[in-house]
């Protein structure tokens, strides 16, 4: 995913010399062709991400349209208050990418994890956020960022399960797509949990249960009316979000949920806000492990629409009584 | 031709008195690292910036950051004096519904490049404008004032490693370096001595100045760059609460505004 990014990204530049990527001494042969082609559009600042991130500002409003890349907590985290004023209060159209989406970086720990990400960002007034899940979505995304006017934080994961020639389902940053349609629950998730959701849906349908599928890949601005629309079409909602639990997908959908007073059943799905002690593994051992797979997320649906029909159940006997009684 | 060294002594009196009136009517804080920085502000904007109000979205101008944004009065004053500024932005200095918060708002008309309040920002930022505009062949210079208390940010050193690395000789630090930050001397908190070595180690070109000596000041500025190929710095040393005898190198004046009787005294200190 990351290397289809940047070579997309590096087509970009070669035709518009205004195009800087800036990298926090990250990205070992990622950036080789832009490197090559383009040596003055690219920058290693070293070890320094806070630097970066001013430094970007800097070039910004000097006229330079400037992408900033490392690890997703390196980037958000040690540079947050660089990004909340010299980037988002500035409202300058920087793009972040990070790398590492969730547990992308299994074995490597909980330094390298990018968990809580997404909540830092979307506090962030002014940043858009876009997790794009497939090869073919991440090249779209650069290509869509390139011109995008607003501060943009691009989160990367592993993916890359799809050959170069599928097209991509992304038209546009802050619009929803619809992968599946069907009447029994929606699932809604975003960047790696997208492919993982399909293959759950896929299961489910199988098995007669209609699932409505969305990539809701941009966080903000978030696609309000598409969440509006689960919420009238479907009894259920579930959302999947390799992030944690605390303030993603699941969050955002929530609050769209609780505002429009939404009668069904919501579950949200991602990871605790404390991981286990002693926990470690590739990142498809920790998808197992807490709940992300896609064997986890079928059972843990399967549940959900239990107790749904149990809930059913009661409230017919409910009503029954209640009739029984008048 | 003679410099009017005068001229500049009037023009950091009627600043220190501005920073001063507004200081007192808003009772704000800063009054002390207002005051220290004024000498160096004013011929950086009266001689040294090539910059003016009637062009001040000029590409080729040269940028300043002021990153000791907790010093705006300063600033505010002197961008006045240089008519960056009006009479109706002045008194809406620090007043609900004003123009002017207590840290400066970016605002490029008004000789304002960017945002600062947040210490160790501004060198980095700098840098980035440095390193773009010399990307475009643009001649423009980018000053950068930082107080003593910012160089503890790790952010910072960051910035003084990449802008020696590149080599960013279009990049000019001017330190304001009065000794003394929010709880202390910096000699009581994180000693920076020797700094202008520290500099010198880092491959920056350097020169100690008396930060409130006309001649001093203006010699320093017309010797940019002071090395090929190299961002240069002014350490300058300065005297926090300088130009008000009793404010002078007094720590209380880095937070507290003047009452009525230290108005008085103050002006007639500053008085032409």
């Amino acid at each position: 995913m990351r290397q289809a990014f940047y070579d997309r990204l590096e087509e970009i530049a070669r035709c518009d010399r205004n195009v800087h990527v800036l990298t926090a001494n990250l990205g070992f042969k990622f950036f080789d062709r832009i490197r090559s082609t383009c040596p003055e559009q690219f920058l290693d600042v070293g070890v320094a991400e806070a630097n970066m991130i001013s430094l970007a500002a800097g070039m910004t409003v000097c006229g330079k349209n400037v992408y900033c890349y490392s690890i997703i907590p390196f980037l958000t985290m040690r540079a947050y208050e660089q990004i909340r004023i010299d980037i988002c209060y500035h409202n300058l159209n920087v793009k972040l990418v990070g790398m590492g989406a969730g547990f992308t970086y299994g074995l490597e720990g909980y330094t390298h994890f990018g968990i809580e990400d997404i909540a830092l960002m979307r506090a962030m007034p002014g940043m858009h956020i876009v997790a794009p899940d497939t090869v073919e979505n991440a090249v779209k995304i650069a290509e869509l960022s390139h011109t995008y006017p607003f501060p943009l934080y691009i989160r990367l994961g592993r993916a890359g399960i799809h050959s170069e020639k599928r097209r991509p389902s992304i038209n546009r940053i802050g619009e929803a797509s619809v992968l599946s349609e069907g009447n029994d629950l929606a699932l809604i998730a975003n960047g790696n949990m997208v492919p993982v959701c399909d293959a759950v849906a896929k299961r489910l349908r199988r098995e007669g249960i209609g699932v409505t599928l969305v990539n809701l890949h941009t966080i903000k601005p978030f696609d309000h009316v598409t969440v509006q629309q689960c919420a009238v079409l479907h009894p259920m909602i579930v959302t999947a979000e390799e992030h944690s639990i605390v303030g993603g997908l699941g969050s955002a959908v929530a609050e769209v949920l609780a505002e429009t007073s939404y009668k069904g059943k919501f579950a949200r799905i991602g990871i605790p806000e404390q991981l286990d002690a002693g926990v470690i593994g590739h990142a498809d051992h920790l998808w197992d492990h807490y709940g992300l797979s896609a064997e986890r997320i079928y059972h843990r649906i399967k549940e959900l629409l239990r107790s749904l029909s149990i809930r059913e159940d009661e409230s017919v006997v409910q009503s029954q009584i209640c009739r029984s009684s008048t | 031709m003679e410099i009017d060294f005068k001229n500049y002594e009037s023009l950091a009196k009627t600043a220190r008195r501005q920073v001063l009136d507004i200081i007192c009517r808003t009772k704000g804080p800063h009054i002390g690292s207002s005051f220290s920085c004024v000498d160096l502000l004013v011929v950086l904007y009266f001689r040294t910036l090539r910059a003016k109000p009637e062009d001040s979205q000029n590409p080729q101008r040269d940028r300043f950051i002021f990153s000791k944004g907790h010093a705006s009065p300063a600033l505010y004053a002197v961008l006045f004096e240089r008519g960056f500024l009006s009479h109706k932005d002045m008194e809406g200095f620090a007043v609900n519904g004003g123009t002017l918060q207590q840290h400066p708002d970016c605002n490029p008309r008004c000789g304002i490049e960017f945002s600062t309040g947040s210490l160790g920002h501004g060198l980095s930022v700098g840098a980035g404008m440095a390193y773009a505009l010399r990307k475009d062949g643009n001649p423009a210079r980018v000053f950068v004032m930082m107080s003593d208390g910012e160089l503890n940010e790790g952010s910072t050193w960051e910035a003084v490693l990449f802008a020696a690395h590149h080599k960013l000789e279009n990049l000019v630090l001017v330190i304001d370096y009065n000794r003394m930050q929010a709880l202390g001397f910096t000699s009581d908190t994180l000693e920076l001595d020797p700094l202008a070595q520290k500099f010198a180690a880092f491959n920056w070109a350097s020169a100690t100045i008396d930060g409130h000596s006309f001649p001093e000041i203006v010699d320093a500025y017309d010797r940019l760059p002071f090395s090929r190929e190299k961002p240069s710095v002014i350490v300058a040393d300065t005297v926090k609460g300088k130009g008000v005898s009793f404010m002078e190198n007094k720590l209380q004046w880095h937070y507290c505004c003047p009452g009525e009787e230290d108005y008085v005294l103050a002006c007639k200190e500053l008085e032409l």
